[in-house]
């Protein structure tokens, strides 16, 4: 049988290069959207066609990559494009943080920190954050080019006005080095704060869009707020219910249809890790000791 | 108010100037040979039927339109005489949305009608820096309260205002940067009589206290009256007549102007 054979990690070497010039004039220009001739995936607009293709044009034969979906490793869609570049390109993949060279992310940036070396690359849904105030593209370039960002604050003025606080939690408006606003892809605002002067890299690919911006290593990144109302990071208030953690964003899952919940890491690797280091949370006990054996 | 003495003290100096303004398009001239000078606090009225070339003239006067001919000179906060056309587009912008106002027809055009009327005010002063909530919010409220809004409607969008609310909404949002100039473009056009008086008299009052200049394009001599010292008749894209309010509407010169100034309806 005719197996198909692509190129190393599926897109042709003129289409990576074509990204990678968008990806440097991306890191060259921070925060600034660069467009790009986004190319059809094998996989739906929606499921990060961006952010496969940024990755397939950084990829190389030695890299590491771990791919997440809103924190954890083992969703569908994270699974699937972990394996599409394992067979595709070939590259070993890994669950842990510190261990991969290329993580490719949806909605969350991961706990542990980033160290230099490591690109991080989002999918991107939207990637002009003055979208929904200004309809307009050529008006929203213009904005851009001329640091017109007035409107990205009426915004915050709007949530404030309605519900006391600024109510936005996700994709919340950053300015990236002094100069371009920029929307850091839905991630949870509680991630903003990693997003500075982080010494990984940092890509971002809007498929859709056709959309690739880029915070380089040790960039300051600054959520916007008012002086009255700061930003501020929000997680729930409680501890994991599997390793404890007090410091990690939470997901919040139903356990039945009386009303029970639980609270656990949305990133998998770091809850994993920390009760492998015996870290214990309210509801972990009970399930392990049911298994037969560790 | 002690801002920057050296604005102030040149008031006999023109705050905008046009010399000799056209604009064509292709072999149409829409606005022939317009030249006057606007003094600080002056409030001109231009008047003629529909495709005089007013609003042309209007968008070559706010920098909207590039002229075919001829240079608009605007003085710009420092004292210094600009030509309006050699203004970079950040410059023009920054202008538009500080110093200059402008009062659409249509409020819809004018005002961002999904976001509340606070913000709609408050944009402004966020364009230009203002970074505090509680500022932004106060300074709104006193303004819905100048322009005669319901304050308890603050956060409520345009889309749910009248058409005179949406108008008086759209001069708040124009005027809270306290800016020096406003166009305003039939400013009362679409609004039922008794509206149209309360507006009237709303902007009378808010062009004498803040010592405004207006550039007013209207169709109705009953605003100009009411609000200009000043009037230019406008006739297939020439100024066919100028001069004081009063002495051009009670004693008008051109036959096309006695002719405009007859049709008005005896009350």
């Amino acid at each position: 049988m005719n197996a198909p054979v692509y190129n190393f990690a599926y897109l042709d070497e003129q289409t990576k290069r074509m990204i990678r010039r968008a990806i440097l004039k991306g890191i060259a220009i921070p925060g600034y959207q660069v467009p790009f001739a986004s190319r059809e995936m094998p996989m739906p607009y929606g499921w990060g066609t961006g952010g496969v293709q940024v990755t397939a044009a950084i990829l190389g034969p030695d890299d590491v990559l771990k791919v997440i979906d809103q924190g954890s490793d083992d969703t569908t869609n994270a699974i699937s494009i972990r394996k599409f570049f394992a067979r595709t390109a070939g590259v070993a993949t890994t669950t842990a943080t510190a261990d991969a060279t290329v993580i490719q992310t949806r909605h969350r940036i991961p706990e542990a920190p980033l160290h230099g070396g490591q690109v991080l690359v989002y999918q991107v849904p939207i990637p002009e954050p003055l979208r929904f105030l200004e309809p307009r593209e050529t008006e929203t370039r213009r904005m851009h080019a001329l640091g017109e960002y007035g409107l990205m604050h009426v915004k915050l003025y709007e949530d404030i006005a309605r519900f006391g606080h600024i109510a936005t939690s996700y994709a919340y408006p950053v300015k990236v080095n002094a100069r371009y606003v920029m929307d850091p892809s839905p991630t949870p605002k509680f991630d903003n704060p990693k997003m500075d002067n982080c010494p990984a890299l940092q890509l971002f690919g809007a498929g859709r869009e056709k959309r690739i911006y880029a915070i380089p290593p040790y960039t300051s990144v600054v959520s916007l707020d008012f002086e009255d109302h700061p930003f501020t990071r929000y997680r729930f208030d409680a501890p994991c219910a599997l390793c404890g953690a007090g410091d990690s964003y939470l997901d919040e899952i139903v356990t039945d249809d009386q009303g029970s919940r639980m609270f656990v890491c949305s990133d998998t690797d770091y809850c994993e890790g920390r009760q492998a280091e015996g870290h214990r949370g309210s509801e972990s006990a009970a399930p392990h000791k049911e298994r037969p054996h560790g | 108010m002690a801002d920057n003495t050296t604005a102030v003290q040149d008031n006999d100096q023109p705050l905008m100037q046009a010399e000799g303004l056209g604009k064509n398009y292709g072999r149409l001239s829409a606005c022939r040979d317009v030249s006057f000078a606007l003094y600080p606090g002056e409030v001109l009225a231009i008047v003629g039927e529909s495709g005089s070339g007013k609003s042309t003239l209007l968008q070559l006067l706010s920098a909207q339109l590039a002229p075919s001919a001829g240079k608009v000179s605007y003085r710009m906060r420092d004292g210094v005489m600009r030509d309006l056309a050699a203004l970079g587009e950040a410059e023009r912008r920054f202008l538009f949305r500080t110093d200059w106002g402008y009062v659409h027809q249509d409020p819809v055009l004018g005002l961002r009608m999904a976001v509340s009327a606070g913000a709609n005010v408050g944009e402004r002063l966020m364009a230009v820096g203002w970074n505090h909530y509680g500022r932004i919010r106060d300074t709104a409220t006193s303004w819905l309260e100048r322009v005669e809004i319901d304050v308890e409607r603050i956060d409520d969008a345009p889309r749910t205002y009248s058409g005179g609310m949406r108008q008086r909404l759209q001069i708040a949002r124009n005027l809270v940067t306290e800016p020096r100039l406003v166009f305003m473009d039939e400013p009362t056009g679409g609004l039922d009589v008794s509206v149209q008086a309360r507006l009237l008299d709303l902007m009378r009052n808010l062009v004498s206290e803040l010592g405004l200049a207006a550039i007013i394009v209207t169709h109705d001599l009953a605003v100009a009256r009411l609000l200009s010292h000043r009037v230019m008749v406008m006739k297939g894209g020439r100024v066919i007549e100028t001069g004081l309010t009063d002495q051009v509407l009670d004693d008008p010169r051109e036959p096309y102007t006695q002719l405009l100034v007859s049709s008005i309806l005896p009350a």
